[in-house]
């Protein structure tokens, strides 16, 4: 252990000679390295703050001493302390002559600046001046900077600068002013806009460099305005061919692939430039079937690029033949054993089913698969699909799965995201209102404080709604089950305040509609929420409001109020209540219970919470009065503008602007002063006082200039003084009245249309679903909890013919939604238990802090997937196994070596063999990728034909290609070197 | 249209496996407090992880793509629409570069000169993009501007040994 310290160190100074660091500064990092916790670190991290306070202000640093001091300070800002009383001296040394100096204090800046910082300010200045170095490697210090630090109100001062360096003689200062312009232009996208002919002519670069960091602003903006860019679609297809044949030098290849990150930026580019364009996409149709014909999906890159295909043909216009191949790379993805490819191939699929939707049926189960993969980020990519692929006829099982999983889960901000992907569904697809509501329920009960507040003023306006008025019957059994259902939930403890709005305005509104509950049972349940959640100050106003309402239904209906004593204390408490709505909520309470019933019914009229309120704007019932006025000798109103006399306002706000951008900072040199002019006034003056001519010319001349320029000034006055009385009248208010807004509720429409719709689709396919469930008994290989789930997400009829009845049958279909919810945990609690065994197992030994590394590996026969390489591999696994008592400094590429698919053409020159005793950083991925090689079986390859839309075949295929033990990806064991990673 | 952030690298972190910051590099503006809140918690999701899962993982709307060599976790987090097995590709060639650079680099390489780690990354990643996607060229440069730092320092040592002998 102190050996491998020592080599470290001798590694840090002696092979890389570096900064040659001060003793002082690697014991900082060896202590910080050898801290146990982080509270161990902090203390030194404290002292190290302390000392370079006191050091740096010294006087007489030497430069080397200072360039340190500023690295010191980057550890302590890295490992997240505050180096601020640091970076005023990281200013300074941007300042200096030396280059290494000069660099240093830039990283510095970049790091710890953001480009709002006041600082930044300071820095402009060297910034200009170094980007018009002599030396190149000056420029690119200072464009590196410019990159990060330069803000929306700095750029004017370094574009003409940085526009002047695309055309430097270095290519590496040309195309860090490509990325210096690309910068810009994600801070304020006008400022770089004009500059269009420059980078065209950038994309002819010699240097393939250039052309390629040229494509990062071109792709901006050609995101923003694709029309504009149309006579570049034959340019970037003949570039992506040369790359893609390989004609760019071999530096440029990754893996052997022919500048893969260039290639993929270009179809980015094309996916863009091809959307929805016919002619612009026949340009591209061979360039990209001739990359995928090509494509290698062996490697990690030649992935990426046929999945950057895979997008780009789902994106511009269709043809036919591409689709198929894409279709049959996203096959291989979705059947692979790497959970990478299956995640590309799910995100994929939802591109592609777009436009062909019936690619989805082949892959059912892959599909069914990942939804239950104990990895999160596989399952939310699922979700993402499955949101794509909703329609009314799966809306429930995917609903319903995605709130299963939404109450599983303890991430906010996914919560956030999955509830209200969740309401969105809901709304556009409910089969019937009860489900509506019920789903809403449930999404309000597990996530009710995450959504928007307009979901819940959805659903009460769903349930006020309802229908329609032909549907009466319909409406009142839907607001007769959620106030059931409401009374039953709120027992429950802890509810979202929100969640609680909506039941204390449903209860109000239709809480003895039916006469199925007293008007006392009600009100006493809202007292119970009020007195509940006695510190929520919205939900105990909807529960006054509510009582209002229950009590003038009584006194509208002729019975006699009896208010129980909880709600009469409920109403004093409110009547003495600090919040003035409160208070008023409750003294209306009071003298509505005092008036007649005639009266009340007038005021608060049963179910009229969508009737529109009419609301006089021209407050025409006062015209009565304004005639005997002016009959009087009143004088008539003249409207406001008329009065003012009509001052511009927005002259002087142009002529404002003018001003302050003249007041800005200015970040070009002043002018060098000129020689002052001997002013000819003063000798004319001169010679007047001899002379007996009283007036010279000159002299008059000016004086009516000077007076012209007064009237000037004082004409801009006056309109200053108008506009300022503006302002003030202005403040006391015009009657503003907005137009009137209760239109909202009355005219939106209702979400749930659809529900009618669905029906007649049902019976058609009815006779179909059968015989589909027929073969399907025949086969048991498939667990039936699959099988229901695949035909309910993808057949897309099996729901709808249970449903396909009317409103009467409701209930029973809603009866078998936690059915299914508790199918769906059995299903999903086994892969619990693996990832539970997973996360036990201790991961492989860390290099540097061995000590801990040798408590951690004690029990290596815990893992299973350790367990899993002993079969393949004892060997190897003894490796990995031994690896902790090595002593060796760890190296982290030699698995080029070891790995046996790795093809690398440049590493071979400096792999280092792998000997047992050496601490190999990448050695689980050589082993994995040895596990790949020889624990693969010999595959069939899946017949690919299976295109039409019968979903029954296809999962039938699908399911045998499955039972024989099928791994399709056998040919690239490389793949496999990526999942451990 | 968001379309015009795809490209967007909002930032890199290395930690170790005992979640030890070794390297953070910001795109996007974060404070000094979100910086230290970002990688507590993601150094807590990724470190936990089960290995043979996706080396993606969706965080507060961005995905972050990390991938482990040993004991360092290598993570970028980019939007959400980006390709990841790009962003893969691009953490591998980084480490590739810096192999190259120290000749089979191990974390302690980092640890000591993470400065040099910093200048590299400058080389290759330039205002969220791939800038240079050549490791030859990288190299190049980087080598460039330390033959001018070696020159510099020998002359400042020589230049502060006359110094020194002047002042005795």
């Amino acid at each position: 252990m102190e050996q491998l310290k020592t080599i470290g160190r001798e590694l840090a100074m002696g092979s890389q000679g570096g900064f040659g660091q001060s003793k002082e500064f690697l014991e900082l990092v060896k202590s910080i390295g050898e801290a146990r916790s982080k509270a161990e670190e902090d203390r030194i991290v404290v002292r190290e703050i302390e000392t370079l306070k006191r050091r740096i202000v010294e006087p007489d640093i030497p430069k080397r001493k200072m360039k340190e001091y500023i690295i010191r300070l980057l550890y302590v800002e890295m490992l997240g302390h505050d180096a601020s009383f640091g970076y005023i001296h990281a200013v300074k040394m941007t300042h200096d002559d030396n280059l290494l100096s000069k660099r240093t204090g830039y990283l510095a800046l970049t790091l710890f600046l953001n480009d709002d910082h006041d600082l930044i300010i300071l820095i402009v200045n060297t910034i200009q001046k170094d980007l018009k170095s002599d030396n190149y490697l000056v420029v690119c210090a200072a464009l590196n900077a410019v990159c990060r630090l330069i803000n929306e109100e700095t750029i004017p001062a370094v574009l003409p600068s940085v526009v002047d360096l695309l055309a430097h003689p270095k290519d590496a200062v040309r195309k860090k002013a490509v990325m210096a312009l690309h910068r810009f232009h994600l801070k304020s996208s006008s400022s770089v806009s004009h500059l269009v002919s420059n980078f065209r002519k950038k994309l002819c670069d010699n240097d393939p460099g250039v052309m390629g960091a040229t494509l990062c602003p071109l792709f901006d903006l050609i995101a923003l305005d694709p029309s504009s860019y149309k006579d570049l679609v034959v340019s970037f297809v003949s570039i992506l061919k040369q790359v893609a044949e390989h004609r760019l030098p071999k530096s440029y290849d990754y893996h052997q692939m022919p500048a893969p990150f260039i290639q993929i930026k270009l179809l980015k580019i094309l996916a863009v430039l091809g959307s929805g364009d016919k002619q612009a996409s026949e340009h591209m149709y061979t360039v990209i079937g001739e990359i995928i014909r090509k494509g290698d999906s062996s490697s990690n890159i030649g992935n990426a690029i046929l999945y950057e295909c895979i997008c780009c043909v789902s994106s511009i216009y269709p043809n036919h033949k591409l689709l198929e191949a894409a279709a049959d790379v996203n096959a291989k993805f979705l059947k692979s054993d790497s959970h990478n490819l299956k995640y590309m191939g799910i995100d994929a699929l939802g591109r592609l089913i777009k436009i062909t939707p019936h690619v989805a049926e082949q892959h059912q189960l892959a599909v069914i698969d990942c939804l239950e993969d104990p990895d999160d980020t596989l399952k939310r990519k699922t979700f993402e699909l499955l949101y794509k692929m909703t329609k009314s006829s799966n809306v429930e099982v995917i609903v319903d799965r995605m709130i299963d999983y939404m109450i599983s889960i303890s991430d906010d901000h996914y919560k956030t995201y999955i509830a209200s992907r969740c309401v969105e569904l809901a709304e556009q697809f409910a089969p019937s209102n009860h489900w509506f509501i019920q789903t809403m329920n449930k999404v309000f009960e597990h996530a009710g404080d995450l959504v928007n507040i307009k979901v819940a003023h959805n659903l009460m306006r769903l349930i006020g709604e309802g229908f329609g008025e032909d549907a009466a019957t319909a409406d009142n059994q839907l607001r007769s089950s959620a106030v059931e259902s409401y009374l039953r939930i709120i027992g429950e403890p802890k509810l979202p305040s929100m969640f609680l709005q909506v039941i204390c305005w449903v209860l109000g509104e239709y809480g003895t509609a039916d006469g199925k509950y007293s008007a006392s049972y009600i009100t006493g349940k809202l007292c119970d929420i009020a007195e509940a959640y006695s510190n929520d100050e919205t939900v105990k106003a909807y529960a006054i409001s509510a009582l209002t309402k229950m009590y003038a239904f009584e006194i509208a209906a002729g019975r006699k109020v009896d208010m129980l004593p909880e709600c009469q204390s409920f109403v004093e408490e409110l009547l003495a209540s600090h919040s003035t709505d409160l208070q008023q909520r409750a003294y209306e309470l009071q003298a509505l219970i005092g008036l007649d019933a005639r009266a009340v019914e007038t005021i608060m009229p049963q179910d009229a919470s969508c009737e529109d309120i009419e609301v006089d704007t021209d407050l025409a019932f006062l015209n009565g009065y304004v005639q005997q006025s002016l009959e009087r000798g009143a004088l008539p109103y003249i409207p406001e503008d008329e009065r003012t006399g009509m001052v511009n306002v927005s002259n002087f706000r142009s002529q404002d602007q003018h001003e302050s951008a003249q007041h800005g900072l200015r970040f070009e040199a002043y002018e060098v002063p000129k020689p002052p002019m001997p002013s000819k006034v003063a000798t004319v003056s001169l010679s007047s006082s001899t002379d007996l001519v009283p007036v010279p010319e000159t002299l008059y001349s000016r004086e009516t200039h000077q007076i012209s320029s007064a009237g000037l000034s004082s004409e801009t006055g006056s309109s200053e003084l108008k506009l300022k009385l503006d302002g003030v009248q202005k403040k006391w208010g015009r009657p503003t009245y907005s137009s009137p807004t209760s239109s909202s509720n009355s005219t939106s429409q209702n979400p749930v249309n659809g529900a009618t719709q669905t029906t007649d689709v049902a019976t058609a396919v009815n006779s179909k679903v059968r015989d589909n469930y027929d073969t399907r008994k025949q086969r048991i290989e498939i667990s039936p909890e699959k099988q229901k789930l695949a035909a309910s997400l993808f057949g897309g009829s099996t729901k709808t013919e249970k449903r396909s009845s009317t409103s009467s049958k409701v209930p029973k279909a809603s009866a078998s939604v936690p059915d299914r919810s508790q199918e769906s945990k059995a299903a999903v609690a086994p892969s619990e238990v693996a990832q539970g065994k997973t996360i036990q197992s201790s991961p492989p030994p860390d290099l540097l802090d061995l000590d801990e590394s040798t408590i951690t590996v004690a029990p290596p026969s815990v893992d299973p997937f350790k367990q899993l390489e002993g079969l393949l591999d004892p060997s190897i696994n003894s490796t990995t196994n031994h690896s902790s008592g090595v002593t060796n400094a760890p190296d982290i590429m030699t698995h080029y070596a070891a790995t046996p698919a790795s093809r690398e053409s440049g590493s071979g020159g400096y792999s280092i063999p792998v000997t047992g005793d050496n601490v190999n950083l990448l050695s689980e991925l050589s082993n994995a990728a040895v596990r790949g090689t020889t624990g693969e079986t010999t595959t069939t390859p899946l017949p690919q034909s299976v295109k039409g839309p019968n979903a029954k075949d296809s999962l039938q295929r699908d399911a045998k290609v499955r039972q024989m033990g099928v791994t399709p990806t056998s040919q690239n064991p490389n793949l496999f070197s990526d999942l451990l990673g | 249209n968001n379309n015009s952030f795809w490209l967007q690298i909002h930032f890199v972190l290395l930690i170790s496996r005992q979640g030890k910051v070794r390297l953070t590099k910001w795109y996007s503006p974060y404070s000094q407090k979100e910086r230290s809140k970002v990688i507590r918690e993601l150094s807590g999701v990724i470190i936990s992880r089960a290995p043979k899962l996706c080396n993606f993982v969706e965080w507060r709307g961005f995905k972050v793509v990390y991938k482990r060599y040993a004991s360092l976790y290598f993570c970028i987090c980019n939007d959400q629409e980006d390709n990841e097995l790009e962003t893969l590709a691009i953490i591998h060639h980084y480490v590739e570069t810096l192999d190259r650079y120290f000749g089979s680099v191990c974390e302690l390489d980092l640890i000591f000169n993470f400065h040099k780690a910093y200048f590299i990354l400058d080389e290759i990643l330039l205002a969220g993009a791939m800038q240079e996607t050549s490791k030859r060229t990288t190299l190049r440069l980087i080598g460039a501007q330390e033959d001018l730092v070696e020159a510099a320092k020998e002359e400042a040592s020589s230049l502060s040994n006359i110094i020194a002998q002047a002042t005795k």
